[in-house]
């Protein structure tokens, strides 16, 4: 019985080629399918971004009409959020890694697994079939806000449906985390046992789970607004639109961190293994983990201090908000303990977890004087905002899913990429990202509204500078995902555990054989325990 | 805390753990329109009196009593399933299907009425009536429409189950593998016995599921029912 299993890259089911992947119920060909598809949206996100950014570097008409630009803001939102960076991390990764690091074989429900990727793929056909269809791409913005997305032409329906199919595809998932999470942990994998990745997964899961349908119905009702008529956010028939701001912002505030959390996980497992120490205040990191999801579900409102509440709603709202960088901190003071007198070894996965160390300090900061009422009222939908998200959504969730990319790609396909590319990569990325979003901010602060097709002459040199910096930072993006196409090719071959590293993923081979391990595992100790600088 | 488990066994407990997770997802769906419901009837306490009164209360119990019965014998036909009385699972199911068609039907008839005397979102028969009114039929038609939707889904996977229940099990056994004699026999029957068995536990399982997830349209029913048709 000590033959070696073959690798789940080697096809072993009747089905051949493409079908073999997309029909496969196998969590890593899963994963793997989701990293695609996802590395896909994001490229195309990213080049939305780019011709936004082009267009910004003259004020006035030119390159394409303010209806366009409406068009691009939308599409790019939609695309990165709903296609991108919710699922990111725990639908690509998670599902690669979690049963792995848990001991498990596959998640609790493979055929859910693979249907959610089924409706992922359907609702992203569906939102891009929007932006190609009737009477042309929404121009609403991501967030479809009541009464405009009522009464535009453009296809919102549609776009609105792609959003709600999404939606069941990130219930699915999480549902099926949790479940794999409660019952498959292999003999000895106590829940402090668990790699705090998985534990950032269990968290996001919940999220997921409560947060999603509160989306998925406000949806429906914006469809039926549109097809039936209802008027329930009409004023002129005694609707509320505030009503839709509250229904949106519950789900959608607690989607952040549907965003972020992952990230978090992932910089939690990525630091230890490369400080070769234990992770300090293991416990602190789990369960401040969730106290962001269950704190993080009732600051919705924050989102809307600027659109008509009462005083005591704002002040309520203001406080929890604040609130939450509480557990936020503990996680940042507990990474950088551990990192303290560490003998750190930079190598690219912890280089990007640095990365988002630094920006994710930077937009966790700034978003303080959103959470303030005085200041928020000031910047509200200035670039400042949009400066802030970029710093945590790109440069946290952004930095953490390339952080998981570089950490767990040799795990995933048994080769390294070129470090040398990787390190070059990130220095275009790291310049380009602060000119772009560092700009922003300050533009912001000094008045900019955000979502506007045009500018006043002052605005002039921030723009230039950042849509340079958004050249730089676009460079840098593909240098990065080049460099994995080219290892996929060229990367030289790795053994089970090129880092070194503790948890239990790194315990069987590169690539994991279809069954994950030789034998189902059993755990005696902590997921980061070193001994000598080595895993004990 | 649970022991974790082997995946190649059904795991009931973590088929149930899912099946309760998907089912609060639906509360969480209702839940958003029930919050609406709140703050226009806070808003509108006279208009929502007024339009209440007009639904037929009648309909609304015969409907409520349709599916709480529906309920029952849905367990009815889980508990002849445990005790593998097959047959009167299937009919019991049957049974319950039928209940869903019957609720659909008077659902019909109640929405064609109202819509018959020009009661509909945006109709001009209610333009002409207050802001209030205009919300609770919306409200009215929404929230029993995406009821009535789950009910057909329920009856969808009613209907998956008649079809599961019913066929019967046609498990190609790992046999060949075995040298043809005497005790090869005595190897190969203790086998079928055991895949059989697993079968059946997966099959009561789903229906278990199933059940589940009936209960849950039930359940939103009768919180549906009282807000509509009973509070004035």
């Amino acid at each position: 019985m000590t033959t070696t299993k073959p690798s789940y890259l080697e096809n072993q089911s009747h089905r051949k080629g493409l079908a073999s992947w997309i029909f496969s119920t196998d969590h890593k060909r899963i994963g793997v399918l989701y990293l695609i598809s996802i590395l896909i949206f994001f490229s195309v996100g990213v080049l939305i971004g780019v011709v936004m950014r082009l267009k910004m570097l003259w004020p006035g008409t030119h390159l394409y009409s303010a209806a366009a630009y409406n068009a691009f803001f939308t599409v790019h939102g939609v695309i990165q959020i709903f296609l991108f960076i919710i699922p990111g991390i725990p639908a690509a990764f998670g599902n690669f890694i979690l049963p792995l690091q848990i001991g498990a074989k596959d998640v609790a429900f493979p055929r859910l697994n693979l249907l959610s990727w089924w409706v992922y793929v359907i609702g992203a056909l569906l939102a891009l079939t929007a932006l190609f269809s009737g009477n042309g791409p929404p121009d609403t913005g991501w967030s479809f806000y009541v009464p405009y997305s009522l009464r535009t032409n453009t296809n919102v329906t549609l776009a609105v449906f792609a959003a709600f199919i999404l939606g069941f595809s990130s219930i699915l998932t999480g549902l099926n985390f949790i479940t794999t999470i409660h019952r498959m942990r292999c003999p000895g994998m106590s829940w402090f046992r668990m790699p705090l990745f998985t534990w950032s997964l269990y968290a996001t899961a919940w999220i997921q789970i409560l947060a999603t349908p509160i989306l998925a119905v406000t949806l429906i009702m914006v469809m039926a607004e549109r097809i039936l008529n209802l008027g329930l956010f009409d004023p002129g028939r005694g609707g509320d639109p505030l009503l839709y701001q509250h229904l949106f912002w519950i789900y959608s505030h607690p989607a952040v961190y549907i965003m972020i959390l992952p990230a978090m996980g992932v910089v939690s497992d990525v630091i230890p293994a490369f400080c070769r120490k234990n992770i300090y205040g293991y416990k602190a990191i789990a369960f401040s983990s969730l106290a962001i999801a269950f704190v993080g579900y009732l600051v919705w409102a924050h989102h809307m201090f600027t659109s008509g509440m009462s005083n005591t709603a704002r002040m309520v709202f203001s406080l929890l908000t604040f609130l939450v960088a509480i557990p936020s901190g503990v996680k940042v003071f507990n990474w950088i303990a551990t990192m303290y007198k560490a003998s750190i070894k930079i190598e690219p996965p912890m280089l990007f977890a640095m990365t988002f160390l630094f920006l994710f300090a930077i937009g966790g900061l700034t978003g303080l004087l959103n959470g303030a009422l005085a200041t928020d009222v000031n910047v509200h939908e200035t670039y400042y905002v949009v400066g802030h998200f970029h710093y945590t959504m790109f440069g946290g969730t952004g930095m953490g899913f390339f952080a998981a990319l570089l950490y767990w790609f040799p795990k995933m396909t048994g080769k390294m990429y070129n470090k040398r590319t990787i390190v070059v990569a990130w220095a275009h990325i790291f310049v380009g990202f602060n000119l772009l979003y560092f700009t922003m901010m300050i533009m912001g602060w000094l008045g900019m509204p955000r979502r506007y097709y045009s500018y006043p002459p002052q605005y002039h040199t921030y723009h230039v500078v950042a849509t340079v910096g958004s050249w730089i930072l676009a460079t840098g993006v593909f240098m990065f995902l080049g460099a994995f196409l080219v290892a996929l090719k060229k990367g030289t071959k790795v053994a089970a555990n090129p880092w070194d590293a503790t948890t239990l993923e790194w315990k069987t081979a590169s690539p994991p054989p279809t069954e994950n391990f030789q034998t189902i595992p059993t755990v005696t100790g902590g997921p980061y325990e070193f001994k000598d600088g080595h895993p004990a | 805390m649970s022991t974790p488990t082997h995946e190649y066994h059904p795991d009931s407990t973590g088929s149930k753990i899912g099946m309760w997770l998907f089912l609060f997802t639906e509360l969480l769906l209702f839940g958003g329109m029930f919050l609406l419901y709140a703050v226009y009837r806070l808003k509108n306490p006279a208009d929502f009196h007024y339009a209440s009164l007009n639904l037929d209360t009648k309909t609304g119990a015969i409907n409520t009593a349709i599916l709480l019965t529906s309920s029952l014998t849905m367990v009815l036909s889980i508990g002849m399933l445990e005790r593998r009385h097959r047959k009167a699972s299937l009919w019991f199911l049957i049974i319950t299907i039928g209940f869903g068609v019957w609720f659909l039907v008077n659902k019909y008839l109640e929405w064609s009425h109202k819509i018959h005397h020009g009661i509909y979102p945006g109709s001009e028969e209610l333009t002409g009536r207050t802001a209030g009114e205009n919300l609770f039929y919306s409200l009215y038609f929404l929230m029993t429409g995406l009821h009535g939707i789950h009910v057909v889904a329920g009856m969808v996977v009613l209907g998956v189950m008649v079809w599961m229940i019913g066929k019967p099990h046609h498990r190609v056994l790992p046999v060949t593998a075995l040298p043809v004699d005497a005790q090869a026999h005595a190897v190969s029957v203790t086998v079928e016995y055991s895949e059989d068995a697993k079968l059946d536990q997966q099959k009561l399982i789903r229906l278990e599921n199933a059940g589940l997830y009936w209960h849950l349209v039930d359940v939103i029913w009768i919180f549906l029912f009282p807000l509509f048709y009973l509070i004035s």
